[in-house]
């Protein structure tokens, strides 16, 4: 038996599985960061926008600091979000970039004087102040109020990727490449590490920690179209997910990005209406306007995907022989601007459909992007209910984005929640509650289960075939757990996705009988975990009689705080079970910074909570004292929800800006 | 889109498992109809869905960013995910990317031949210095500067210019453009405080920028269009006058 010893294992070698990795490294641990592919090649590259921080160095982020951030992040994930950890995570954002800045990511800069802009359609000149230059800029993304988008042209993630890659070789940190978590090993509701599988020998491996993290990214693959890298098939949620103790929260909570290219489904970033594109129908007509005077273009992505969804049905798409789509126009941007700021999206364009964006408009649909739901965690990271269990990054929920995550808040919460958990992980393996006892028999026990696994699916005769399982549970997850859902459609989805489930426990392997380098097992096995996951999306999406962010119920069409201002908590404690157990978690008005309000998309339809008026007058009247008394905005902020004690000493202070703390 | 009868592909694979013993590398022939704006990701993935689920190959991002599927098409290196079967003739061969290790089939552990590089050569900022703290303004850089230093950060690692390399065929420890590229990314990034001795140490011999042969497969295969030419002379120019100090 082959087993490694270390102080915390880190599934999962993206941003925030690094960030994690080289944090509690300094800290003095030991650690090994378990991978399925170079962490360079991680998802996490393929962040293309950019990144929210509020440093507010160029003319339109003039403003803007942790309170505007805060409250865009609130509203976009219509009041869904944990208000104290968002509050952790903006103080938090403008930290973290600029510890990527100091570790080599080329951020672009502000350049004094006047630029040329492109907003609203129109040619605009902005001066960009004299001070400010040579700090970090940002462009505008969708919700929000301020240009808070810091950016390396349009290969943000990519940049940030690999300075984080590049910090962990100089930190010496572990990697194992090409390593695959099959299972946790746990007992008595505490987590001992994972049996991981080698992906080049097919060789089983147990990892016994005293913290085990998993940063394995989101689960869009359960979907037949997303711009998720192959990779992101939610096996993280589902190792966790299979110990019948850890539980996931907000599984239905689904993003979709409303600029895919079709059909093919490869991203072009939300940059390109920052700066300035357009949406347009068959007829060439800009629509956004229409439905949302305001933002137009630049609504939250939940709300521009609807809107295009709704503009199709009208019958305002362009045909195509992979279905209807609309058009995305960034000639207007101008090829210089193009060229330097969105080249991986010229590049995408030129080789995947043939054209020149800066002359030809792009085919784009709104198509699966992300997971708001995950491993649902404390503030710490750490699992509520199965101890030594840790997650952050898109494969945790320990609920930044509520039911829509805005842009450019993802790639910054792989790095701001890492750098944090760190913190955390490295308090808890410092402390007497870490010391691990676990038998080698129970060790044995989990590897021989992994082991009797593989077996089973190598050698069962007359069984299923994934692929085509797999297939249709895709297809069911587009067709009726998409952008908008319906009662009778969901339901249809539970039913046959439970079918499947059953199924799943009958696939065979056809032919290809390696042990070893062997693809057609891998999908045996990860098909069985996609469609549990699946099942966790479908369930909760058809339990959810509401409409709150990116979950969208044609049939119960307001976001209804009276009855479901709560988090989804999934669990799945018996292997025999068809269906995942489903409970709520209330999310306490009385707390909060920001009571639930309108967040000023279409027509309010909101059926208020009782107690969303009554915090409403606290957080007034508390405001409206301080504010004579002459109080900071910190200060006000402290009285109404005080955070800070939460976080880990060393990331406390007060963030400087230009003008403000310096 | 013309209504044309579509074409049947014939794509010839190199194929080898390692692990098996009984195994040796042998090409196999697979048949696939065409398709409106096919690539090579849509070719292997219907070959090992419908036609032999064995065949090894990798593929990631699959939108040409993660440079994971390199791989010999026709010969010469690319990256698989974005290669339309529309630019190819309807024979199309492919190989596994030479000099890295092969996992079996396509796939082939680049990532291990990368690590080893990046340790070797410390592609990270070098600074003993300046302390960090985290609450304070970040230090200002050159805007044009930082748009230099990311045109050279565009680096995927694909693996493209080794497999494209002559001199690498001849001294295998050679560094190759992908790591030159990484020396001249940091060498221009004033973050970095290495001298131009340090530099030396590390590229400054026959394994290093001296070895190039300068035939610049590099240049013709890089996915990313990276500037290899320019900065490997560049280099090379300033090598010698550190070295002539």
């Amino acid at each position: 038996m082959n087993i490694i010893y270390t102080d915390v294992l880190v599934i999962g070698g993206g941003l925030a599985g690094l960030r994690v990795a080289t944090g509690v490294k300094e800290r003095g641990h030991d650690v090994v960061v378990l991978t399925l592919v170079p962490p360079k090649r991680s998802h996490s590259a393929a962040a293309q926008g950019g990144m929210q921080a509020s440093l507010a160095n160029s003319k339109m982020g003039e403003g803007d600091n942790e309170d505007v951030h805060f409250s865009d992040t609130i509203k976009g994930s219509d009041w869904g979000a944990d208000q104290e950890v968002a509050r952790m995570f903006t103080h938090c954002a403008p930290k973290a970039i600029r510890e990527l800045a100091h570790w080599g990511v080329p951020w672009s800069r502000v350049k004094r004087g006047d630029r040329t802009a492109i907003i609203n359609a129109q040619k605009v000149t902005i001066t960009e102040k004299d001070e400010a230059h040579g700090l970090i800029t940002a462009r505008d993304f969708g919700g929000t109020k301020k240009w808070r988008t810091c950016y390396t042209s349009d290969g943000t993630g990519h940049s940030m990727l690999y300075a984080m890659d590049n910090k962990a070789h100089e930190d010496k940190v572990e990697i194992h490449e090409r390593l695959e978590a099959m299972s946790l090993i746990h007992e008595n509701g505490r987590c001992c590490g994972a049996i991981a599988r080698n992906l080049m020998s097919g060789e089983l491996v147990a990892y016994v920690s005293k913290a085990t993290t998993i940063a394995t990214g989101g689960y869009g693959r359960i979907y037949s179209v997303s711009t998720n890298a192959i990779i992101c098939q939610g096996m993280g949620q589902a190792i966790a997910l299979e110990t019948g103790v850890a539980t996931l929260g907000n599984m239905e909570a689904i993003q979709f990005h409303p600029t895919a290219i079709v059909p093919v489904g490869i991203l072009t970033t939300e940059g390109c209406r920052g700066d300035g594109g357009l949406l347009l129908d068959k007829d060439g007509y800009r629509f956004m306007p229409d439905y949302e005077p305001e933002k137009k273009e630049l609504a939250s992505r939940d709300v521009v995907s609807r809107r295009m969804t709704e503009h199709i049905r009208k019958g305002k798409g362009v045909k195509s022989r992979y279905g209807d789509h609309l058009w995305l126009d960034i000639t207007i941007l101008g090829r210089e601007h193009i060229e330097k700021n969105l080249r991986e999206v010229k590049e995408i364009c030129e080789n995947f459909l043939g054209i020149d964006p800066a002359v030809d408009w792009i085919p784009v649909r709104p198509t699966q992007h992300y997971s708001m739901g995950g491993i649902r965690t404390k503030y710490t990271g750490e699992s509520q209910t199965l101890k030594g269990l840790y997650s952050c990054g898109e494969a945790a929920c320990w609920d930044l984005h509520g039911f829509n995550r805005l842009g450019g808040n993802s790639v910054s919460e792989t790095v701001v929640s890492g750098m944090l958990v760190a913190e955390y992980i490295s308090d808890f393996c410092d402390s007497q509650e870490s010391s691990i006892n676990i038998h080698s028999s129970t060790i044995e026990k989990f590897l021989k289960i992994q082991e009797d696994k593989i077996t089973a699916l190598l050698t069962k005769e007359n069984g299923e075939d994934a692929y085509v399982l797999r297939r249709r549970m895709e297809e069911i997850m587009m067709d009726k757990v998409g952008i908008f859902r319906n009662g009778d459609d969901l339901k249809d989805a539970v039913d046959e996705l439970e079918e499947l489930l059953k199924r799943s426990k009958n696939i065979e392997v056809f032919r290809s009988k390696s042990r070893a380098a062997n693809p057609a097992l891998v999908n045996a096995y990860r098909t069985q975990k996609m469609i549990k996951i699946a099942l966790t999306v479908a369930y909760g999406a058809l339990l959810r009689t509401e409409s709150r962010g990116a979950h969208s119920r044609e049939d119960y069409p307001s976001r209804d705080d009276a009855n479901w201002l709560k988090r989804t908590i999934t669990s799945w404690e018996n292997e025999e079970q068809t269906l995942p157990t489903v409970n709520y978690e209330d999310i306490d008005i009385s707390k909060m910074e920001l009571p639930p309000g309108f967040r000023g998309y279409g027509k309010d339809l909101t059926k208020h909570n009782t107690d969303t008026h009554t915090r409403q007058i606290i957080v007034d009247a508390v405001t409206d004292k301080l504010k004579k008394e002459g109080a900071s905005r910190m200060e006000i902020q402290n009285a109404l929800m005080p955070f800070i004690d939460k976080l880990p000493k060393k990331y406390q202070g007060i963030n400087e800006r230009l003008g403000e703390n310096v | 889109m013309s209504d044309k009868k579509p074409r049947l592909l014939k794509i010839n694979i190199l194929r080898f498992d390692p692990h098996d013993p009984d195994d040796f590398p042998h090409m196999e022939t697979f048949e696939i109809q065409e398709a409106y704006g096919m690539t090579l990701y849509i070719v292997l993935n219907a070959i090992r869905e419908h036609h032999d689920n064995s065949l090894m190959f990798d593929f990631v991002c699959r939108a040409g960013i993660c440079g994971s599927c390199s791989m010999l098409v026709n010969g010469r290196p690319t990256l698989a995910c974005r290669t339309l079967t529309s630019k190819l003739d309807e024979n199309i061969t492919l190989a596994p990317l030479p000099l890295f290790k092969l996992i079996k089939d396509l796939s082939i552990y680049s990532g291990e031949w990368m690590r080893y590089l990046n340790e070797h050569l410390e592609t990270w900022i070098h600074d003993k210095e300046s302390e960090l703290n985290v609450d304070k303004i970040e230090e200002r850089m050159d805007p044009d500067l930082a748009d230099e230093i990311y045109e050279l950060d565009r680096c995927i690692e694909c693996g493209c210019c080794v497999a494209g390399c002559g001199t690498i065929q001849m001294r295998p420890k050679f560094t190759g453009a992908v790591g030159l590229n990484k020396i001249a990314r940091y060498h221009l990034d004033p973050r970095d405080k290495r001298s131009d001795e340090e530099y030396y140490e590390l590229i400054g011999n026959e394994d290093g920028v001296f070895g190039c042969m300068t035939l610049l497969g590099c240049e013709d295969v890089c996915p990313k269009d990276l500037p290899l030419q320019s900065k490997i002379a560049y280099l090379r120019r300033m090598m010698i006058k550190t070295g002539l100090k």
